[in-house]
């Protein structure tokens, strides 16, 4: 929970510059990796195209020591529980990057398992498409990012507590579930 | 996935209520990915381990139903994903086995090629991961520092790094040039340097031997009767190498031996990975050189693949050819069969059973996973053995998720 | 066809069906022979290797007379030579002898199989579902369950930024 004891009409500007250039320069990344987005995610930590460079050298994968999550992979209905609390375990101030088609929306995986799309469900701050993304792509992502923090970035973390709408397409409804259902009975009179 | 502790057939008599369960869970750095073992243990022994999968099963089988058998190979890429084109290569040989096309020389040797590369992409990253998730960082960059090399052949070949759909039913998507069989030799003179280097900071170091001799015993019955293949089998004495026993693609034009080993345990299984890794090398420097020249796909009279663009746009008979494939419903089907047919992929025997109905989607795409059958021996392996021995012998059987849950 | 010659001794006239298909050597027969079919092909074939398990529900395909088919595929690792078996279930409470007697592969073949088609095997020591969650209802490969599923993937709780 982002905790504001600060009185609205007070505003620290140049805390708030001096924390988020901080905290963007040393993203320290908790990889999600899941399928084959964590090999690009490995990849992109290896010595070729090196993510040390941007600050975020330590991939600790304890939640409780990280402030970006990383979803790198397809996240399939019996893995998004422990998605959700990893999640929740992760202290603020915390970003979340939705890497490759599959994290995104689903990506080929248009079946009965897959999530289409973990934005449904947790919230996302960046999307980086691709299947899987290059890892330039990810460090542009990255810098991205990095932008953003550095741009919305607050010491006290006020930014998150506007958030109060899920920002994905909407969940399980029931317009969605007639959807399913109709597109299922076209996908039969087809064959 | 609450997963109830009376469950555990072992721990119900109350004096056994020392022992401690915890949950080596979905989101760990040594699981490879989603796997979940709910590990029973007498202080730090393991007395019981219960895996459970399934979190990542996106239903690929599924998929096979309502897609081509071109448009398939995209899916199956995305199975093993630490040697994609060595699952494309098993589900176009399964295909092309149902339809009896046989390919072109060229085809075979550059499909020999990729996927002899792909086995050293596989065993790469395994020997890499291993050494990290016991401690030993540098090998693991030396290892992914070549794959990267590999990464940029297999670019050059298909314009992907990853996930390359590279194979077609009849043949490949783009044929190669004098530049990539350059990249090829010269990856090829570079890899035995690198492959010495790791071989000198891990097969005789102190601490590493200490940590996987002797652990995760396997012995020959028990490989074979549970089902065990590729160089898990061969470490513990199963003399079965697909490549040599049921010769597909290219391999018999080549000289290479098959490794294996009698003791069975993690050592073995990284000692045969890295001689496998020569071995690779060594075919793909005999198939670089005598690549043969010719057409790259099937003649496209056969209607399993379509025709050069130049023959399409310019000559009537390319126009009918192209038009008969593309077109569906235009007879350009399978025979109503099922058919059963594996490769050596660098992890086991892949292998795809396909059922048809005549069209040009399978019925029935089924794929046998060898990552999925060597899971199931795991908890036999690592009974009696300590926690920290649990990450040793998960690495060195190599399981895939993707390819565990598909 | 080293395995005919086996099975035509041992089981005639019981309708056991041989063919060839490329190089897969198939045979099919009754699901009430499956144990000792099984039997014969590991204690007096040799067939020590026990590769595949899997099933197909014939349900859309034309000219199909049962609902499933479950197809072993075996490898004699000392001859080299490979079987493919059939036999067929149907519907309601579709059931089959476990082949875990025999080869410890069986466990976890036998297990997607049940998960994915819903047929049970008699005498498995732990028949519960691998790869979906344990409370999933259906069985998804079954051709009457759509691609898309039945909205399963949706149900979940929403995390917002401001909460989470």
């Amino acid at each position: 929970m982002a905790v504001n004891p600060l009185p609205e009409n007070v505003y620290i500007t140049s805390l708030d510059w001096a924390a988020s250039w901080a905290r963007s320069n040393s993203l320290w990344p908790m990889p999600f990796a899941t399928a084959c987005c964590g090999i690009e995610l490995m990849a992109t930590a290896s010595s070729r195209h090196d993510l040390a460079r941007f600050g975020a050298e330590a991939m600790r994968f304890s939640p409780r020591q990280c402030d970006l999550l990383i979803v790198a992979g397809r996240v399939v209905m019996k893995m998004l529980p422990v998605l959700q609390r990893i999640w929740m375990q992760m202290p603020e101030p915390k970003w979340c990057i939705s890497m490759g088609a599959c994290a995104c929306t689903g990506g080929v995986f248009d079946t009965y398992s897959v999530v289409q799309g973990v934005d449904r469900f947790i919230p996302v701050d960046l999307y980086v498409p691709g299947c899987p993304p290059r890892p330039e792509q990810l460090l542009a992502g990255v810098i991205e990012l990095q932008n953003k923090v550095k741009r919305t970035g607050t010491i006290n973390g006020r930014e998150f507590a506007q958030r109060t709408q899920p920002m994905g397409p909407t969940p399980f409804d029931r317009e969605e579930l007639i959807r399913i259902r109709e597109a299922n009975e076209q996908l039969t009179i087809l064959r | 996935m609450p997963f109830e502790v009376a469950d555990l057939a072992e721990t119900t008599a109350s004096e056994k209520e020392y022992l401690w369960t915890i949950n080596f869970g979905p989101q760990h750095p040594a699981t490879h990915t989603t796997l979940r073992l709910i590990l029973t243990l007498d202080g730090e022994k393991v007395v019981n381990c219960v895996p459970d999968i399934g979190f990542l099963h996106s239903g690929f089988e599924k998929l096979g139903e309502h897609l081509d058998f071109n448009q398939y190979v995209t899916i199956v890429d995305r199975m093993n994903y630490i040697s994609p084109m060595a699952n494309e290569i098993a589900w176009h040989h399964a295909v092309e086995k149902l339809l009896d096309l046989e390919l072109t020389p060229r085809c075979k040797y550059l499909r020999t090629i990729c996927a002899e590369l792909m086995r050293l992409h596989d065993h790469l990253l395994n020997v890499g991961t291993c050494a990290l998730d016991l401690g030993g960082f540098t090998a693991f960059l030396y290892a992914f520092y070549q794959r990267e090399k590999i990464y940029d052949i297999v670019e050059l070949a298909s314009g992907q790094r990853f996930h390359t759909s590279y194979t077609r039913v009849g043949g490949v998507l783009f044929d190669v040039n004098n530049a990539w069989v350059d990249k090829v030799r010269e990856f090829c003179q570079g890899f035995r340097a690198v492959h010495d280097e790791v071989h000198k900071l891990l097969t005789r170091n102190r601490i590493f031997i200490d940590r996987v001799q002797g652990v995760g015993v396997l012995s020959k019955e028990d490989a074979i009767n549970y089902g065990c293949t590729g160089p898990i089998a061969r470490a513990s004495g199963v003399l079965r190498d697909l490549r040599k026993d049921e010769p597909y693609l290219a391999y018999e034009d080549f000289d290479f031996k098959v490794i294996a080993s009698k003791s069975g345990d993690c050592y073995a299984r990284y000692l045969v990975r890295m001689a496998e890794m020569l071995e690779s090398v060594k075919i793909i420097e005999q198939a670089i050189e005598n690549i043969p020249a010719g057409p790259i796909n099937v003649d496209p009279e056969t209607r399993a693949v379509i025709p050069a663009k130049p023959a399409v746009y310019r000559s009537i008979e390319g126009l009918i050819q192209h038009f008969e494939v593309i077109m569906p419903n235009r007879g350009s089907g399978s025979p109503r069969e099922e058919i059963y047919a594996a490769n050596e992929s660098p992890n086991g025997e892949l292998g795809f059973y396909i059922v048809s109905d005549g069209t040009s989607r399978s019925y029935r795409a089924r794929c046998r996973p060898p990552s999925y059958v060597h899971f199931g021996v795991f908890s036999h392996m690592i009974k009696d053995h300590q926690l920290s021995d649990v990450v040793a012998v998960l690495g060195s059987i190599n399981i895939i998720a993707a390819e565990l849950d598909r | 066809m080293s395995f005919q010659t086996m099975l035509e001794a041992k089981f005639p006239e019981m309708g056991l069906k041989f063919s060839e298909f490329r190089d897969n050597r198939r045979v099919e027969f009754p699901a009430a022979l499956l144990a000792d079919v099984l039997h014969c092909f590991k204690v007096e074939g040799g067939f020590d290797f026990l590769v595949e398990i899997t099933a197909v529900d014939y349900l859309e395909y034309e000219g199909s007379k049962d609902r499933f088919g479950v197809i072993y595929v075996l490898v004699n690792t000392a001859t080299g030579e490979r079987a493919v078996l059939k036999t067929f279930v149907n519907d309601p409470n579709p059931q089959l002898p476990s082949a875990c007697p025999l080869w410890k592969s069986a466990d976890w073949l036998e297990r997607e199989v049940y998960d994915m088609f819903g047929i049970t095997f008699v005498g498995h020591p732990d028949l519960r579902r691998i790869l979906m969650p344990d409370e999933f209802s259906a069985f998804p490969l079954r051709k009457d369950y759509p691609l898309k599923g039945r909205g399963e993937r949706h149900n979940f709780t929403v995390l917002t930024r401001a909460e989470s």
